[in-house]
């Protein structure tokens, strides 16, 4: 005997022409230079390998400016600069005064935040919604945040007296440019150690901006340098022999690099990289808002987030439920122009991360799991991926094991707790894990047994310049943000 | 002529300690170890990769139930380590005077193991609210983060002294909820097997604890290459030893935690931070329901 299913929700309907009017941000708000120098000991100075390259707005292929690039030579004049500074300023600096410089930073963010939110979805591809409501203030609250500790380090570490290391050697990824750069810089200055940092290849621009500010806010010459280039710079950086610690964010591949290039040495390091977190829905779910979670878990940033939900478990009861939910609410993704205030998932990052995207994608079919794709148009020019999801993926496919970095997710069922639990600890990596139930003894049950450094309960992607981050396993090791992050810059004696 | 004055003495088979049992090697090899004066002791465990690997696996299977014991529970236990030592002193105190220590320094060593075991058994339910952290985040929501150990840790015991040095990297490990593999002094193994012993006799599960002997040199590598291991630690002040170990470490980023300068016999070899060194941080994060107008205004 069948029952009618009582209907008493609104049923969205996607066929209707629900069609958003475009409200573009204006470039014209941002000041981009044609060209930029390496910020070395307080002045922007040419490089001595007399190289530039061009940085590229990912959604129109247009060249944006064109950077110094940091041979050895300038490595070597960087690390001098930011050694001279520690021994001669900055750790002698009485701490309050150090405060005082960072605080200047994080208001100097703020005053400029529209500029760098512009500057950082041109330069990177991310939507401006999420540069401007994500990116650039939680990058200028990290500073304002650890500013405050650099006075009262004494009652971080019981017991024991807090000193800084030295010099600091900071290379960061283009996923979130300018807050992976204050996630660096900030707890190094509080601590009084010196920088020298280089952002991404393809995404030098919002650094360069706050060199500026750095300059304008009148930091002691040489604290903090900013040297742009690839990845030979960065590995100038790793080995010099001068550099007291080496704080990583980038992929595992690279960051095990980095840890066999300095095992001779007494560097320190803290390491934050890659992911394939697991996203898990229980069948007492609040569905609608865990399908929001889902969304927010792998299309946030084009899913190029190393703490990305990028493998998803759906209790089996609920599991057609959930994908076609998940399927309904793709389709009213907005994807495009990272410009238009509108835009969901905008640009991936570069022509290369692109191919590696497509690869996986074409990888998932190839290994036989089934593919959807929301329905959207993509723009002719520019790097863009339709968001895509994989069903009936098995636990040792590629695309369920490996990073891809991409806004593709790959899909399980589950039926039990313990099962769940086996096949999301089941990987390599460790940084993060979402839980959705609404029965709070499981999700105390869950997040103790997920091996991963940031578990997210009925919610995710949350970051605070409070809450420590950083990953189990070969995700990584050190914490980021909050009263942890300040254990990876400091000697206790 | 008494009948006991002719009795033959029982020598001890020293043997190793894996899974809560008591094996030889798996390799059936032996090294004698000897005092300064080149006096025989006792045939000696020259333990294997195979060894090693045994040890692993009973290691990570007795790390869920170990991990997830009340730390109260794990402070009790602690604290039963200490009392079946002290019971054995006297044992102890003959077999390190038999490795070359006056009585008096034996004594001083057991002693400070004994008071060590009992130290960490008090840090067991209290470090982790000295290093936890509630998080004031600026969102609606509920964030804190907590220690939580690292999971299977791989050590070499401070090879300058046989009981000491390796009660003082076992205890802070174990305190914080690993288990752990231990080589123990290649030049004065004896009394790491003994206080294997005294492990046994304690309540603490098999395989928490997995005692191995034999070369450092020969089994470091195995330490760091282990893709079941979740930490090394290592304590001398060797610079091609460590650099191996951390460049081998890299291929599933075991964390690789150095002692190289403690001085074991005082106090500053003791300390929570020990306990920390081996301990991941998690945050957790949940929403606070932040719905119509009812505040806590009372």
């Amino acid at each position: 005997m069948s029952k009618a299913i009582k209907k008493n929700t609104i049923q969205l309907k996607f066929d209707s022409a629900r069609v958003y009017e475009p409200a573009i941000e204006s470039k014209s708000a941002a000041k981009i230079k044609p060209v930029y120098d390496l910020f070395i000991n307080g002045k922007f100075e040419k490089p001595l390998s007399k190289k530039y390259f061009n940085t590229i707005n990912p959604a129109s292929e247009e060249i944006l400016s064109s950077v110094a690039m940091a041979g050895k030579a300038d490595v070597n004049k960087a690390v001098l600069a930011a050694r001279n500074a520690y021994e001669r300023t900055w750790k002698k600096m009485p701490a309050a005064e150090r405060a005082k410089y960072i605080y200047r930073i994080a208001r100097m963010i703020q005053e400029k935040a529209r500029e760098f939110a512009i500057i950082e979805t041109l330069d990177g591809g991310k939507p401006i919604r999420e540069s401007r409501d994500f990116d650039v203030p939680t990058a200028a609250n990290h500073f304002f945040y650890y500013a405050g500790w650099a006075d009262k380090l004494e009652y971080a570490f019981p017991n024991r007296k807090a000193m800084p290391l030295g010099v600091a050697g900071q290379i960061i990824p283009w996923n979130f440019p300018l807050l992976m750069a204050a996630w660096k810089i900030a707890p190094a200055l509080a601590t009084g150690n010196t920088v020298v940092l280089k952002p991404a290849e393809t995404t030098p621009l919002t650094a360069l901006k706050l060199a500026e500010i750095i300059q304008e806010a009148d930091l002691p010459p040489g604290v903090v340098n900013i040297i742009t280039g690839a990845g030979d710079t960065g590995a100038n950086i790793v080995n010099h022999a001068d550099i007291n610690k080496i704080a990583f964010t980038g992929s595992t591949a690279v960051g095990k690099i980095i840890q066999r290039a300095i095992a001779g040495t007494n560097k320190k390091a803290t390491l934050e990289l890659g992911g394939k977190a697991a996203n898990i829905i229980f069948d007492d779910a609040p569905l609608d808002q865990a399908v929001e979670g889902i969304i927010n878990g792998i299309f946030f940033n084009q899913g190029h987030v190393c703490c990305a939900g990028s493998r998803l478990y759906v209790q089996e009861s609920v599991y057609e439920q959930v994908i076609q939910k998940l399927k309904d609410r793709m389709e009213t993704l907005i994807v495009g122009n990272p410009m238009d205030k509108n835009t969901d998932v905008g640009a991936i990052n570069s022509r290369e991360q692109l191919a590696t995207i497509q690869r996986y994608i074409k990888l998932g079919n190839q290994e036989g799991a089934e593919m959807y794709q929301s329905a959207c148009a993509l723009p002719k020019k520019g790097f863009f991926c339709k968001p895509t999801i994989f069903t009936n993926v098995a636990q040792s496919n590629r695309i369920a094991q490996e990073e891809i970095f991409g806004p593709v997710l790959a899909i399980q069922s589950f039926r039990t707790d313990d099962e769940v639990i086996e096949k999301a600890n089941n990987t390599a990596f460790g940084l993060s894990a979402g839980i959705w139930t609404d029965k709070g003894s499981k999700i105390f049950n869950l997040t103790s047994k997920m091996r991963a450094g940031v578990v997210w309960a009925n919610t995710y992607n949350k970051f605070d310049p409070t809450s420590p981050f950083g990953g189990y396993k070969e995700s990584g090791y050190g914490r980021e943000g909050g009263l942890h992050g300040l254990f990876p810059y400091v000697k206790l004696v | 002529m008494s009948i006991s004055s002719s009795r033959l003495e029982i020598l001890k088979t020293y043997k190793v300690y894996i899974g809560g049992q008591f094996p030889r090697t798996e390799s059936g090899r032996y090294y004698i170890a000897s005092n300064k004066k080149g006096v025989a002791l006792a045939n000696v465990c020259l333990c294997s990769r195979k060894d090693f690997k045994d040890s692993v696996v009973a290691a990570r299977n007795a790390f869920a139930g170990w991990s997830s014991r009340a730390a109260f529970n794990r402070g009790q236990i602690l604290y039963r380590i200490a009392e079946m030592l002290e019971g054995r002193k006297a044992q102890f105190v003959e077999e390190l005077t038999k490795q070359d220590l006056t009585k008096a320094a034996a004594i001083a060593e057991v002693e400070s193991c004994i008071d060590r075991l009992i130290y960490y058994s008090g840090w067991c339910d209290k470090f982790q609210q000295i290093f936890s952290a509630v998080n004031p985040v600026a969102s609606s929501h509920f964030n804190f983060s907590v220690p939580e150990p690292m999971g299977v840790v791989a050590a070499v015991a401070p090879q300058n002294t046989s009981l000491l040095g390796l009660v003082s990297l076992i205890a802070p490990i174990i305190a914080g909820g690993n288990t752990i593999i231990i080589l123990g002094s290649t030049q004065m193994p004896l009394s790491a097997i003994t206080f294997a012993e005294v492990l046994h006799s304690s309540d603490l599960p098999g395989g928490v604890v997995n005692i191995l002997t034999g070369k450092v040199s020969e089994l470091l590598p195995y330490f760091a290459e282990h893709m079941d291991v979740n930490a090394v630690a290592f304590c001398e002040p060797d610079n091609a030893a460590q650099q191996l170990l951390k460049d081998k470490a890299a291929m599933n980023m075991k964390r690789v935690i150095i002692k190289d300068d403690m001085k074991w016999s005082t106090a500053t070899a003791q300390s929570p931070y020990m306990i920390m060194d081996f301990q991941e941080i998690k945050t957790t994060w949940h929403p606070i329901e932040n719905i119509g107008g009812a505040k806590a205004g009372y």
